[in-house]
């Protein structure tokens, strides 16, 4: 990892990829830094996983710089895959090989000694928790484990940066916890992580910094918790009111907060003070169906920034 | 994308290795393909060969009809391993499997993989090849010192037509195409001077057979088995290491602007 000081993990700049005459990725600039955990946060269809096809040098970039550790994909794929671990968005085991062998025969596609292979196979078994598993056909493994196996097969060359497309999407709340903590260790060992994920939970509980991406554009940068302090209010105030008044509440909370929002199924007041705005809205003689006071998430960025929700 | 140079694909025995992997769990399947040119072996240049006696092979020489169809019959069961395995078991990675978007990811390329699956395929229709010249000797089938020379022959035989199958397959879309591959190798193992010389056939249907790669294919380990060793089979060696470049190349190609979008 010497060179990791000099030049950062990954650095875009304006950095294109079109399908014909689709463009999936619109000049986006990005840097990330070693050690550091990066997000792309984003709908579908936001250009997250073209950007990382092309980080994993398994897409060439249409116009626009991209290194990785330094190097330009294009010439030095091989050596650049050699560092990464890569969990893709859908799960591409081996499915003629069982757990143990998945994991020994990426060992060997990074020219590893079978040995070694086998060595770290164990280990890493033990460490997404598959151990018992290991003689098992991989498409008898649940959803979750299946995840868990494409991670630890992403670490048998002890990457120094893992790219992980969408690594929780589709598993039930407690998978996705166990991924989060594996992924968190990592973190903490100093791997460098980059995700993409439409989850403002995932993003906001593993990333030390994001992009919010729309369009195959970036929309903002920055920590969650800057973004959240610029683009949305410290806590919003959810109303829902019956169906059939929801149309009527237009203009009646003017004032009340710093910016509303007024959404299909209910209103978003940002304020910084919302039991305040709660009781506001009452003095004036509104009467929701519920309120509710929570803090400003990744989520209120996202629509503040784009006018949509993240997961339509 | 520009098509760049074809990088020099030195990890491509990892492919092999994996497919050995995989093999393991399911070694039976091995078998079949090699058990159907014994059983034409035994069931027509035996059964058949009782009624036809002797075939005269162009220099003057006579053979008697098994010595005559087994160095075809080796050759196609080259052909056999080999195509079957660069089509259904390729284009099953290709397509359900998913096989290579995970070994891509890796320093193993898109070249290595190609070029690691054709020689898999080689692989097989080789070990058809080595356990059918085994028959052939120890059923005194094998004329002539040139034998020898049989097995790497074969294993030509076998690139070019995993080549080809692998080029094929990267343009097959569903299953049913790959039955018009069989459907298109099923005359030709039938009519390719597999079981009668080339010479029953009228000047211009011999010409077109006489360019189908499994005839070059049969002229080639028939003249090594037979002793009718003459410069012809230079060419025969020419035109099956020509098309399994071209086939290989294509592949190559063709699966890293697929692979690699």
């Amino acid at each position: 990892m010497t060179d990791s000081i000099a030049s950062p993990p990954i650095s875009a700049r304006n950095l294109v990829k079109r399908f014909g005459d689709l463009v999936a990725v619109d000049g986006i600039d990005f840097e990330v830094a070693a050690g550091e955990a990066f997000g792309f946060l984003g709908p579908n269809g936001a250009g997250k996983t073209s950007t990382m096809r092309m980080i994993a040098c398994v897409s060439p970039v249409t116009s626009g710089r991209l290194t990785v550790f330094g190097k330009d994909p294009e010439v030095y794929g091989a050596e650049i895959r050699g560092r990464l671990g890569v969990v893709p968005q859908a799960d591409n085991l081996d499915l003629e090989l069982t757990v143990r062998e998945n994991l020994i025969m990426y060992a060997r596609y990074f020219d590893l000694a079978w040995s070694e292979g086998r060595k770290r196979a164990d280990e890493l078994l033990e460490f997404v928790q598959l151990d018992e598993r290991a003689k098992d056909k991989v498409d008898d493994l649940s959803g979750g484990m299946k995840r868990r196996l494409t991670i630890a097969r992403a670490l048998i060359n002890q990457p120094d940066l893992l790219l992980l497309d969408e690594p929780t999407t589709g598993l039930d709340p407690q998978a996705r916890h166990l991924v989060w903590e594996r992924l968190y260790r990592l973190k903490q060992r100093g791997v460098t992580l980059a995700l993409t994920t439409h989850y403002m939970d995932e993003a906001e509980q593993l990333c030390d910094r994001l992009v919010v991406m729309d369009k195959a554009k970036i929309a903002a940068e920055g920590t969650p918790r800057e973004l959240i302090a610029k683009y949305s209010t410290k806590e919003v105030l959810e109303l829902r009111f019956p169906a059939d008044e929801q149309p009527a509440i237009d203009g009646r909370l003017d004032g009340l907060a710093d910016r509303v929002e007024l959404l299909p199924d209910r209103v978003l007041l940002y304020t910084s003070d919302g039991e305040e705005a709660a009781a506001a809205v009452h003095r004036r003689g509104l009467r929701p169906e519920s309120s509710l006071v929570r803090r400003g998430t990744l989520e209120d960025v996202f629509l503040r920034l784009t006018g949509r929700s993240l997961i339509d | 994308m520009s098509v760049r140079t074809l990088r020099i694909p030195t990890r491509s025995v990892r492919m092999i290795e994996r497919n050995a992997m995989a093999f393991r769990h399911n070694w039976m399947v091995i078998f079949s393909g090699f058990v159907e040119p014994v059983l034409y072996l035994l069931g027509i240049g035996f059964g058949i060969g009782s009624l036809v006696r002797t075939i005269p092979i162009g220099d003057g020489h006579t053979v008697s009809y098994a010595v005559f169809v087994a160095p075809a019959l080796m050759a196609s069961s080259a052909m056999n391993g080999a195509i079957y395995e660069s089509t259904f078991n390729l284009f099953y990675k290709l397509r359900y499997a998913r096989t290579f978007e995970a070994v891509i990811s890796t320093p193993v390329g898109v070249e290595d993989a190609t070029l690691g699956e054709v020689m898999w395929a080689i692989g097989r229709g080789s070990l058809y090849s080595v356990g059918f010249v085994i028959v052939m000797l120890a059923l005194g089938l094998v004329a002539s010192p040139w034998a020898i020379l049989a097995v790497p022959a074969s294993i030509l035989v076998g690139f070019a037509f995993a080549a080809l199958g692998a080029a094929l397959t990267t343009f097959v879309r569903q299953w049913q195409d790959l039955d018009i591959i069989q459907l298109a190798l099923q005359p030709m193992f039938l009519f390719s001077a597999t079981f009668f010389p080339v010479t029953v056939y009228p000047p211009a249907l011999r010409l077109l057979v006489e360019w189908t790669p499994l005839y070059r294919g049969i002229d080639l380990v028939r003249g090594l088995t037979t002793g009718g060793v003459g410069p012809g089979l230079l060419g025969d060696v020419a035109y099956l290491a020509v098309m399994g470049l071209i086939g290989v190349t294509i592949a190559a190609l063709r699966l890293r602007s697929r692979l690699l979008k």
